[in-house]
């Protein structure tokens, strides 16, 4: 799907993973991982994406894909029009790679890593601003961080520079991390399970954060999460988009108030019943899968990737894998129950009840 | 110090496990740390009981004080109750010798530990984990291992395949399954289950939280189950136990602590957790900073952070008021609880439902 004024382009990317990066089956014998297959997606300024789906469908190669730390098997990247990974390898590209990777920032699951436990928080945010902004005096340099410092609720900034990591909570700390990300001034943020560690009591506050920063800094978010309801909130409040990732392709995608209301993906719907509102009626207990494991990614199932765990299932399922149709409002599911004329009605159903 | 009335149990009720002035503690070079604070509460039998809090409030530390498991060197103290089925002897958890409690932890109450996925010995397959366990408490090995086919069948495993295959060869949800199918292997009355799903997907816990229902009926368990997820929680509890700086501050059924909660802590949890319907512009996160176990908060332990606090929180610690029916909550507001601080996505839920 296109946006206007995109900044980063994905076409038709895939990451395959063989066994020497690790993935060897039961037996040792040679095996290969679709991690990403044949993604497209475009992202745009004060943009808001948020990839959701079971952990091994992808999420994280995509993302990192995206920002320019994983180069794709097949397809291509574009920044701002200019291939990644020609800048990379070309001599005089119109943007520097080094310039791109600065541009394309990335905030991980565990905060704690991401900070040097012997470093002051101060060095921690000094040393990027120096790298990336050599012109910037000592002076300036400490006045933006404290300025931002401040901006995202650590007062005084003093106290907290002087501070080491340990000496932080988490949820002090992934602020810290988001600060140092942004002091690059960069285009996207990649967050990657970035508020998963934080307790439920703080998550709304950090999404909150995120999202006002966004209008300050013109950032655009990658929102990578395995929970339902913590990527509605960031979508719906932001007027972003949700992709539904399943064995590294993107099974829905659309704005968030069409895939969250109105799922056409019976995988989507299936996400949907395993995220329990707290005030709902009658909880349904049946589990809408016809089997709780995920297949093996070395060995995906013909036709419809989905089809064993699909309790909407038919014969044309097994063998034909289905395109994306998408309506008008750019919502698009790759599941032939989207379109009312497929030949997939008149299949017989391979659902035993 | 609390008044004793509330000490009583509820006679209408079957009474599994009972727990009066639980402390543990840990010395540490800071001082003495108290992560469980006189803790009271009764456990029923065959019902579900979930435990929610934020990190570090002390879920792990209570739960693992009922089988007298709490890690050393903590000192447990207090008194933990256990009744066995069938008006069999009472028995005093705290005062088991290491032989008797070997006998009650997984024969009479069984636990899957936060984390315990790794607990799986790596080189051993899952079916010698079954034997040993079986063997350990001298049962008859091959009833427990026919028994363990239809528990692991239960559970949506191939058991042969399972039974056969070394921990590695399974993924997380696979293992954590077969540790709840080892769990029951000796036919416990309790099942404690600490985060039980936290590092698994959404589908994959919803889907066992759905399973576990099926086998709390099948072989008549009580369960405790402790997460941070409160709405996946509310599908399966009967009853909630909110913890807030090592102590209960609200406890009743699930219906009650959603709709009628009548701490400040329990209304903004229930404003700062994310779900599908919550309207987005009303949901608020919990500020100030988490209570520090080894620091005593004169009054009230959640006047710090609360929006109603006044002279009279830091005075005396509020006692366990009773609002009828087995609801109990800490605070000397609870009267006013509901009107000062709102749950926008109960409105919200409630508005729709009447005009239906
Ligand atoms: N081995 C230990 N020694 C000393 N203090 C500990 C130890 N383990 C935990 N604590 C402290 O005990 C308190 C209660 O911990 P507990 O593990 O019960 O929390 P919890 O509610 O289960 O949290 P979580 O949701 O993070 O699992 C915390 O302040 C914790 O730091
Ligand atoms: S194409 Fe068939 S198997 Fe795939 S999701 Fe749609 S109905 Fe299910
Ligand atoms: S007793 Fe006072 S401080 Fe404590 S919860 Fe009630 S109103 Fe808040
Ligand atoms: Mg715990």
């Amino acid at each position: 799907m296109s946006v206007d004024n995109s900044i980063l382009s994905v076409d038709d990317v895939s990451v395959h993973f063989t066994d020497s990066s690790g993935f060897l089956g039961l037996f040792g014998e040679r095996q290969t991982v679709r991690a990403v297959d044949g993604i497209s997606l475009d992202i745009g300024e004060n943009d808001v994406v948020t990839l959701i789906g079971e952990s091994g469908c992808g999420k994280s190669t995509l993302g990192k894909t995206i920002i320019g730390a994983q180069e794709p098997t097949h397809g291509s990247i574009t920044y701002r029009g200019q291939d990644i990974w020609e800048a990379k390898n070309s001599r005089d590209p119109d943007i520097p790679f080094s310039e791109i990777r600065r541009s394309l920032q990335i905030i991980h699951q565990d905060p704690g890593s991401a900070l040097n436990p012997n470093q002051r928080i101060l060095t921690s945010l000094m040393l990027p601003l120096k790298k990336w902004n050599p012109n910037l005096g000592e002076e300036e340099r400490r006045k933006r961080i404290y300025a931002l410092l401040e901006r995202v609720g650590l007062t005084p900034a003093e106290d907290f520079v002087e501070r080491f990591p340990h000496q932080l909570s988490g949820g002090e700390k992934q602020r810290v991390v988001l600060v140092r990300s942004l002091l690059l001034n960069p285009d996207v943020i990649l967050a990657d399970e970035a508020i998963s560690a934080l307790d439920v009591s703080l998550r709304v506050e950090m999404m909150d954060l995120m999202l006002e920063l966004q209008d300050l800094f013109n950032t655009s978010y990658v929102f990578i999460s395995h929970d339902l309801s913590n990527a509605r909130y960031i979508a719906e409040k932001s007027g972003g988009r949700i992709a539904v990732m399943y064995l590294g392709r993107i099974v829905e995608v659309g704005p968030i108030e069409q895939v969250i209301g109105d799922p056409q993906h019976p995988y989507t719907q299936a996400l949907k019943w395993a995220t329990p509102n707290l005030y709902e009626g009658d909880e349904d207990d049946d589990l809408p899968i016809r089997k709780i494991d995920i297949p093996d990614p070395t060995n995906r199932p013909s036709g419809c990737h989905f089809h064993p765990r699909c309790p909407k299932a038919r014969e044309v399922c097994k063998t034909n894998d289905p395109g994306a149709f998408e309506d008008e409002n750019g919502h698009a599911a790759r599941c032939f129950r989207a379109d009312d004329t497929h030949e997939y009605w008149d299949s017989p159903s391979i659902v035993d009840d | 110090m609390r008044t004793s009335n509330q000490n009583d149990s509820d006679p209408d009720q079957d009474v599994v496990f009972e727990v009066r002035d639980l402390e543990v503690t840990f010395g540490t070079n800071r001082g003495e740390s108290r992560v469980v604070r006189n803790v009271d509460f009764d456990i029923y039998r065959n019902e579900t009981l979930g435990m929610v809090g934020e990190s570090g409030s002390g879920k792990s530390m209570t739960s693992s004080a009922l089988m007298n498991a709490v890690v050393s060197p903590g000192e447990t103290s207090g008194e933990v109750t256990y009744y066995p089925p069938d008006g069999g002897e009472p028995i005093s958890v705290l005062d088991l010798d290491e032989e008797e409690l070997r006998k009650f932890r997984w024969g009479e109450v069984a636990m899957v530990f936060q984390g315990a996925m790794s607990s799986f010995n790596p080189v051993k397959k899952v079916r010698g984990h079954f034997r040993e366990t079986l063997e350990d408490h001298n049962r008859d090995v091959e009833a427990g291992l026919e028994r363990a086919h239809q528990i692991l069948g239960d559970l949506y495993l191939d058991p042969d395949r399972v039974l056969d295959s070394y921990p590695y060869e399974l993924s997380g949800g696979m293992k954590q399954r077969a540790l709840v199918a080892l769990a029951l292997i000796l036919e416990p009355e309790v099942l404690v289950m600490d985060e039980p799903t936290a590092a698994l997907d959404l589908l994959m816990q919803r889907s066992i939280v759905s399973l576990l229902k099926e086998l709390k009926e099948e072989y008549d368990l009580t369960i405790i189950f402790i997460t941070h997820d409160l709405p996946l929680l509310t599908k399966l509890a009967d009853r909630l136990v909110v913890m807030y700086a090592f102590d209960i501050v609200e406890i009743g059924s699930t219906e009650e602590i959603l709709y009628d909660a009548a701490h400040p802590y329990t209304r903004s949890l229930l404003n700062a957790t994310p779900d599908l319907n919550a309207p987005i512009e009303e949901m608020q996160s919990i500020s100030g900073a988490k209570p520090d176990p080894v620091t005593n908060i004169p009054g009230c332990s959640y006047r710090p952070r609360c929006p109603m606090a006044d002279e009279s929180c830091a005075e005396a610690e509020p006692p366990m008021a009773d609002r009828g029916s087995g609801h109990r909550t800490a605070c000397f507001y609870h009267d006013d609880v509901a009107d000062e601080i709102p749950i926008p996505a109960m409105e919200a839920a409630e508005e729709g439902g009447e005009s239906e």
